[in-house]
């Protein structure tokens, strides 16, 4: 089976689930009963197009008891957070697909630069953040342990907005002490973090020179001259860059292995998430190849169905690869970066 | 010059070709003149951290060494070819007035004032020397300690490098970092968007004249950038608006060039002859198409405020938009449309406000803001205030733009607020020692001289020395080598 019908099949089976009484969601439910039935509407992932836009309000809105599948009911679920400087930040209720989606991502990974059974240390925003498990999952997947330093990006895009750049610079400097720290006395060969905290890490130390093998790296915009810098000057090319596009609401995008002209095209987890680039005007229909566009992302597992939800992205729309069977987001930048100032990159 | 250069990042000195090239187009077109190496935020935060290694390459240099070549760089300035961009393409000093005049909207006659103005920084950089440093021996620098006037004297640096965050403006605004060199202090650069032209050819003038490649690092960057370069820098040199003013005026290491409003007055003995200064008055209003913070913004007098304005009005009125080539062009255009509106909308909503008239409309006969061959330019404007309170009265615009407003003598000194040049037309010897004493003034013309003719020995906005060196205390009991 290509991976067109795979992503068919399992988009009717996944629309089955949660539009079935006996397991869908109490949100989900009333939906269909408002509008239309997708259990008879969508046949295939081309018929997701028929939902509207996915509101991502709703996840703040609504209570998280209301996405519960009747599937999963009785099982206590996690709450993971996205966003939230202001105000109550959106959630997201899950089960296992954190650990589905890094154990995909698992397999991604080099075993030269990932060595199984070593350590791990994540330098970033863990609290209610669905990344702090995946990650220790994702280590302890292969055989090792995670080390933690926190940074919480709430604060510091408030600290950003208020222009107390000096706070920002403490504050980025009080979590690379703590990080310089475990990489010192602590046996670590993998890393997690993102592009500014390891910027700034390396700063300080050699983070090659400290045992780090491999980087995965993930949260913010990487132009191909900023994933040049990081491979070139910041991990030495001694350690292995690899950038990641993944959020809350979807999982985690791959990149393939990059060549010399540093652009980073990622490719998403289908078919438990599928990405396309579509034009901003008309989002029905997907942008030319080589050509920018919003970024598009639906959900598909049998925790969550999040239909053409609109991220704050855009990017350009890369063509299949020998790896994936299907189309890639390249070079992600802020939607309207070019038109408008955004705050971002706050960590 | 054919070939469209593309502008590296200089990482002291070395060439480095960013991933992310900004095309800077030709002003009204979708032409890039050149291509801009844009330097990531997280390259230039790593390479502060290593601008102490250009600082020792300088300081092996004896100060007199590095004189000579300032002078000799000047040459290569004005007469010489130099390369340009990663591709070393030769740069004529033809090809780099029409290189900025089509990027920044400056007519070539201004240019080659400005270029004629940079030449005589590096040549005239022994007497403004003299006059930051009070006559100090430059062989201080190289030793570390000597003696002045008998008096021992010790120097030390307050940073390892200057950080300027330049302008798109006025090319002439880089004479202020040059002096650097002679001290011994790198400097890394942040052009502004429209103008790496003229850093980057009097970087090229001074290593071709023998100073160290490293002494320079040129960091072309975004907000982000820029924003890592004002933190981080020991010492930085920017320039903005009284916001940006207000925003650094705690900091030491940062000093901030904003407006001038710089101004014209007239003590009551001499009122009555205006006549026999108005050359001066037009000058100072209309140099370098107005754009300089020594350029006059207001005018006061005791009297014949309506006579003044109507002249200097008429006489202003003969500068209009040319071609960038013509010779007789005087007037700059706005690379940034956005500016010259906003410009034009705070004159007309100070209009609005009441209590002022602008004199020129009636010379010039069209609308201040026009659109000449797909450039865009204000008309010199002489605004007519009724009091000095009036919101126009002591406003600083980016173009030939001067309020006159009838003060009385005894309270314009009380009235002026900071200004960055006087020129007090008086003979008045009580009036010259109120002048004398008042402490908004930071540099005073007594008698006829233009406010934006500024004499080499005379440091105003700061003095570079005292900003980038300390005095400190020195005695030396016995030094085997000494």
């Amino acid at each position: 089976m290509n991976a067109q019908d795979t992503l068919d099949q399992h988009t009717r089976e996944t629309i089955e689930h949660h539009f079935s009484p006996e397991t869908g969601s109490p949100f989900w439910l009333k939906w269909a009963a408002e509008n239309w039935d997708p259990r008879k509407e969508v046949q295939c992932f081309a018929d997701i197009s028929k939902f509207p836009h996915f509101q991502d309000e709703w996840l703040r809105d609504i209570t998280n008891e209301e996405w519960v599948p009747k599937a999963f009911a009785g099982r206590p679920y996690n709450v993971f957070e996205t966003g939230g400087t202001t105000g109550l930040p959106k959630q997201r209720v899950g089960w296992d697909d954190y650990k589905h989606d890094y154990e995909m991502f698992s397999d991604q990974l080099d075993d030269d630069a990932f060595p199984k059974g070593s350590n791990w240390l994540m330098v970033g925003p863990t609290g209610p953040r669905r990344l702090r498990l995946a990650i220790e999952h994702l280590a302890a997947h292969r055989g090792g342990s995670t080390y933690f330093v926190d940074l919480d990006p709430r604060w510091v895009k408030k600290l950003i907005i208020r222009k107390e750049y000096d706070q920002v610079e403490r504050y980025q400097r009080h979590v690379i002490d703590q990080a310089v720290e475990i990489l010192k006395h602590r046996d670590i060969k993998c890393l997690f973090t993102t592009p500014r905290l390891l910027e700034s890490l390396a700063e300080r130390v050699s983070v090659p020179g400290l045992g780090v093998r491999g980087c995965f790296c993930g949260g913010t915009t990487m132009t191909p001259q900023t994933v040049r810098f990081l491979v070139e000057e910041v991990l030495e090319k001694k350690a292995l860059f690899v950038p990641t596009y993944g959020n809350t609401l979807m999982g985690l995008a791959c990149s393939v292995p990059l060549t010399d002209d540093y652009s980073v095209t990622y490719y998403a987890p289908q078919p438990r998430a599928v990405l396309r680039v579509v034009d901003a005007d008309a989002t029905q229909k997907t942008v030319d190849y080589d050509s920018y566009g919003r970024v598009e992302l639906t959900t598909l597992t049998r925790e969550f169905f999040m239909p053409r939800f609109l991220e704050r992205d855009e990017a350009i729309r890369r063509k299949p690869c020998d790896r994936y069977d299907w189309d890639g987001v390249g070079d992600v930048r802020p939607f309207g970066v070019m038109e408008n100032k955004v705050v971002e990159g706050v960590y | 010059m054919s070939n469209i250069p593309s502008i590296p990042v200089l990482r002291r000195g070395e060439v480095y070709r960013s991933l992310e090239q900004q095309p800077i187009n030709a002003i009204g077109t979708d032409e890039p003149a050149a291509f801009m190496s844009m330097a990531n935020s997280g390259l230039v935060k790593r390479d502060l951290n290593f601008v102490g290694q250009s600082r020792n390459v300088l300081r092996k240099i004896p100060a007199h060494d590095l004189m000579q070549m300032c002078i000799d760089a000047g040459d290569h300035f004005l007469n010489g070819t130099l390369p340009v961009g990663e591709e070393e393409y030769p740069q004529t000093p033809d090809d780099y007035v029409k290189s900025l005049s089509a990027t920044s909207g400056l007519p070539h006659a201004l240019i080659r004032m400005n270029m004629n103005k940079l030449h005589e920084i590096f040549t005239e950089m022994p007497t403004i020397m003299r006059g930051l440093t009070r006559g100090l021996d430059l062989a201080v620098l190289d030793k570390g300690y000597g003696d002045q006037q008998g008096v021992p004297v010790s120097y030390s640096a307050n940073t390892e490098a200057l950080a300027v965050v330049l302008p798109s403006n006025s090319p002439a605004v880089n004479a202020l970092w040059m002096p650097a060199l002679v001290m011994k202090i790198p400097v890394l650069l942040k052009p502004g968007r429209e103008e790496p032209w003229t850093p980057w050819r009097i970087i090229q003038s001074f290593i071709k004249a023998g100073i160290p490649k490293e002494a320079f690092s040129f960091y072309p960057t975004n907000h982000d950038g820029s924003g890592a370069i004002v933190r981080r820098s020991g010492r930085v040199m920017m320039f903005g608006d009284d916001s940006t003013v207000s925003q650094h005026a705690l900091d030491p290491r940062v000093e901030v060039h904003g407006s001038g409003k710089s101004k014209i007055i007239f003590g009551e003995d001499c009122i009555d002859d205006w006549e026999k200064y108005l050359d001066i008055m037009v000058e100072s209003v209309s140099a370098n198409s107005g754009r300089s913070c020594i350029n006059t913004s207001a005018i006061l007098v005791p009297r014949h405020g309506d006579a003044i304005a109507e002249a200097i009005a008429k006489r202003l009125s003969e500068i209009k938009p040319r071609p960038f080539e013509d010779p007789e062009a005087k007037l700059s255009g706005f690379a940034n449309p956005k500016f010259a509106e906003y410009i034009n909308g705070a004159v007309d909503a100070g209009i609005a406000d009441g209590g002022a008239r602008d004199v020129n409309e009636p010379h010039r006969g069209r609308e201040r803001h026009e659109i000449f061959q797909n450039m865009h330019y204000l008309h010199p404007t002489i605004v007519r205030c009724d009091t000095w309170e009036q919101p126009l009265a002591n406003r600083e615009f980016l173009f030939p733009f001067a309020s006159v407003t009838e003060v009385a003598q005894e309270d314009m000194l009380d009235s002026i607020g900071s200004s960055l040049v006087v020129t007090a037309i008086t003979q008045d010897p009580e009036w010259v020692e109120e002048l004398l004493e008042c402490p908004h003034i930071e540099r005073l013309n007594l008698g006829a001289w233009p406010t934006n003719r500024v004499k080499w020995d005379q440091p105003h906005e700061g003095n570079l020395f005292e900003f980038l060196y300390k005095r400190r205390s020195i005695h030396i009991a016995a030094l085997a080598h000494v």
